[in-house]
């Protein structure tokens, strides 16, 4: 195997599939797959008119504690992304799916996110990676997952005529989160008044659950009248006030910026190269915003061919030792047990920043044990697969010899196979 | 088949089994005779386990590697004469005395190979090539099918009772952590990485290994592990509804350096492991054979690191107390000039399959047709007879 190859399948994907063909073309291969259709198809979609019926439904009949409708469609939709995950033949897609996903993170440390996170996935993420930016930020933004996990669906204009009956007002939440985590980053130099005034125009973005389908919903009567300045520019009242704020704030350098440091630091270094960010951040500007160019950029980015400067996190790395292994998709909640064992637990990031994405917020002690003691049940269970003959496939050219050495001294295929999953090279990416 | 409650019982027990390689999956099957396999994975060396003592040649061969002649302190216990028992076998030298114990001698399977993975699978496969299925799950399936569920199916049924008989597997896989040694070479081979090397280290201490291990000496490996698996064993197969078949194994054989310390050491958490089987199943000793097996012998010769490589040829134990035991059976092959395998390991001189079949047959009543299911193509190697009291 070439070297080119085996790293674009570890560094651009999720690992090579047992011994599906290898790429003639690593760099033509992983293009390629921007430039054809998701080839996902879930057997069940999410939808957010299913997920908020079964959130309305919980709240009208109280279900037993882990009975909820809403758990039963959060193990439903995160067993189909992680079963599509172990088979895609277009992991770099997936990658970038994962990526924006935890980009725009939804988590269950909101319960209510558990029936929605998988529709988020699905109707705001997956049909934009390879889209504009813009296009995926209105429809983040306009999400009932992203609208109840960050409070926008019930901030009210305090002069609207919600707000002068209910004595309620702002929420700041999304708003801020929105210019912080999403689009300009605090780089950009944005105030307390802005984000303030942002809020005041996200009012009225809210989540129907009553509606037929149930779903976004833009409430006037919640709305707070008037312009509102946000950077320095000014912006009219109504809905579209809202779509014309996010329009800036997609087109604006530092979101380029940001966006370009992210996924450099994703795909090439935990410490991103100021050349590859400057490059990647221009094709976004060319672009505008196109999300296909700057994943074609990062395959063009000599310092992305450099191997095993990432880690695996567990996600990653539980679905590479799954395609490795040839596993089937999952049938069964295990491995969503597993990634919160591993310390990634499925949609729950604590904070609306994400998981990290450095090798060193994931390579602490017990979580490293973890990983090692998992490998170790994996291994036992791996039927007729001869270890040397998995590592051969799944690393190639990436196996040291001294790996290959104290496999080969193993006592049992157990132990062989234990010792490929946690050596560096397989846990590196 | 065992209730929850006693089921809830085991699964406290696996607590235990933090530390240590070794597993159980039992198997149902209506007959009243209690069989149990112990793989001994990782090659046992057979000739320091039963050592021919008698043989001329073998002082001139691995004198290092012998204990001291029956009678002398820590010497070995004697087998009539001619074979001594290694002096960690203590309670397996005493079913012997009531003859309940025999060796076989100068053993191994079909298979010439001296890949642990290979001979392993044929060794559980009951064949010269890896199958499907393991040959104790094709006798158990040859045996009258007998009502009731299936116990808990674990994560991990060895390759030897793999296959469409329903077996439950009380394994600590899943959850199990590594022995020591393992740990240690995981380390090991993370030590050049700059951010994982550190951190397993640092994680290995926080769990409470001993600097020892971390700086790479051997290990001790947990000595209870096994003895607490076959307790689990022997009081599962005891119950009157409980299962009949058991599969243990035990790892922690494959001696390539200081082989003397780190054989007794797993000799003796076999020996205990075998007392704790025959306390636990009481009554039930009596209907009960015991086959320990491993996949091949090891060399004859000492190698550079006080241990040895892999061999050929290598020793059974058939223990409980339906056996007709009280002696060793071998067709002694010799250690003299010329009488090694490829000059080098103990040349064996019977078929272990011989041994499993004269058991399947004796024991539990298999017909020729059932032997030749368990062991395909397997008519040269004859069932060993007069293994089980008539």
């Amino acid at each position: 195997m070439d070297l080119h190859v085996a790293h674009a399948l570890v560094r651009f994907g999720l690992g090579r599939r047992g011994t599906e063909p290898l790429p003639a073309d690593p760099r033509g291969w992983l293009a390629g797959q921007l430039n054809a259709p998701d080839p996902t198809t879930l057997a069940q979609p999410p939808s957010s008119a299913a997920g908020l019926a079964a959130i309305r439904e919980d709240r009208q009949n109280k279900p037993e504690p882990g009975q909820s409708r809403g758990r039963a469609l959060f193990r439903q939709d995160a067993l189909a992304q992680l079963g599509n995950a172990i088979v895609t033949p277009a992991p770099f897609r997936e990658r970038l799916v994962w990526f924006w996903t935890n980009h725009f993170t939804v988590s269950l440390r909101r319960p209510v996110c558990a029936a929605l996170a998988g529709a988020f996935v699905e109707e705001a993420i997956r049909p934009h990676v390879t889209g504009r930016f813009e296009d995926m930020l209105l429809a983040v933004m306009r999400h009932p997952a992203m609208l109840l996990y960050l409070d926008n669906a019930f901030s009210i204009g305090p002069d609207s005529p919600a707000g002068e009956r209910n004595k309620r007002g702002l929420n700041e939440n999304l708003a801020r989160e929105c210019l912080e985590l999403h689009t300009v980053s605090p780089a950009a130099g944005y105030t307390q008044a802005d984000v303030t005034a942002f809020a005041r125009v996200l009012t009225g973005w809210s989540v129907d659950f009553r509606g037929d389908p149930p779903g976004f919903r833009y409430r006037p009567f919640a709305h707070e009248p008037g312009e509102q300045a946000v950077m320095g520019r000014r912006f009219p009242a109504g809905e579209e006030g809202g779509i014309a704020v996010l329009h800036f704030l997609a087109a604006h350098p530092e979101t380029h910026r940001f966006l370009a440091t992210k996924l450099v630091r994703h795909f090439v270094a935990d410490d991103p190269p100021e050349d590859a960010v400057r490059r990647v951040a221009a094709v976004l500007r060319d672009s505008h915003g196109d999300l296909g160019s700057a994943a074609k950029a990062l395959i063009g980015l000599e310092a992305a061919w450099q191997p095993e400067t990432k880690l695996r996190t567990p996600l990653d790395y539980v679905v590479a030792t799954m395609r490795a292994l040839e596993a089937p998709p999952p049938d069964r909640p295990y491995l969503i047990g597993v990634l919160g064992n591993l310390g990634q637990p499925m949609w729950m990031a604590p904070q609306p920043n994400g998981w990290p994405d450095r090798a060193a917020d994931w390579a602490t002690p017990e979580a490293l044990l973890r990983r090692i003691d998992w490998a170790y049940g994996v291994a036992g269970s791996i039927g007729p697969h001869d270890p040397a003959e998995v590592a051969e496939a799944t690393l190639g050219p990436l196996l040291r010899p001294a790996t290959l050495e104290a496999m080969s001294r193993a006592s049992s295929r157990r132990d062989a196979m234990t010792l490929l999953l946690t050596s560096p090279e397989y846990q590196r990416r | 088949m065992p209730h929850l409650s006693r089921r809830s019982a085991l699964l406290g027990l696996t607590a235990a089994f933090t530390v240590g390689r070794a597993s159980l999956a039992l198997a149902d099957a209506p007959t009243e005779r209690r069989f149990v396999v112990v793989i001994l994975r990782g090659a046992l060396d057979g000739l320091a386990a039963v050592v021919p003592y008698g043989d001329p040649a073998l002082a001139g061969l691995r004198a290092q590697l012998a204990p001291p002649a029956p009678g002398q302190d820590g010497g070995m216990l004697d087998l009539g004469g001619f074979y001594g028992l290694h002096p960690s076998l203590a309670n397996l030298h005493a079913m012997y005395r009531a003859n309940e114990a025999l060796m076989v001698h100068a053993i191994a399977g079909p298979y010439r190979v001296r890949s642990h993975f290979e001979a392993q699978d044929c060794l559980e496969s009951g064949a010269d090539h890896r199958m499907t299925s393991g040959w104790l799950n094709r006798a158990i399936q040859a045996l009258p099918a007998k009502g009731g569920e299936p116990m808990a199916v674990g994560v991990a049924v060895p390759l030897l009772m793999r296959g469409p008989a329903a077996v439950a597997n009380w394994a600590p896989h899943g959850n199990a952590a590594l022995d020591a040694d393992l740990y240690t070479r995981i380390a090991a081979l993370s030590q050049p990485d700059p951010l994982l090397g550190p951190a397993v280290v640092d994680g290995l201490r926080e769990r409470g290994f001993a600097a020892a291990v971390l700086d790479g000496t051997p290990a001790e490996p947990n000595r209870y592990a096994f003895p607490a698996l076959a307790k689990a064993a022997g009081e599962l197969l005891s119950a009157a509804d409980g299962p009949r078949i058991a599969a243990l194994e035990i790892g922690g054989w494959d001696t390539h350096s200081g082989q003397a310390q780190r054989l007794a050491t797993v000799l003796r958490q076999l020996d205990a492991g075998l007392a704790a089987l025959k306390t636990a199943l009481g009554k039930a000793w009596g209907h009960t054979a015991v086959l320990a097996v491993t996949e091949f012998g090891r060399t004859v010769r000492m190698n550079g690191t006080n241990g040895t490589d892999h061999g050929t040829g290598s020793v059974a134990f058939v223990a409980g107390g339906a056996v007709a035991g009280g002696r060793v059976v071998a067709d002694w092959p010799g250690l003299g000039p010329g009488k090694l395998f490829e000059d080098r390991d103990l040349q064996p001189t019977r078929d272990v399959r011989s041994v499993a079949k004269g058991l399947l047959a004796q024991h539990l009543g298999l017909s020729a047709a059932a032997l030749e299911s368990a062991f395909p193509n397997s008519a040269d190697a004859a069932p060993t007879g007069r293994l089980i009291n008539a």
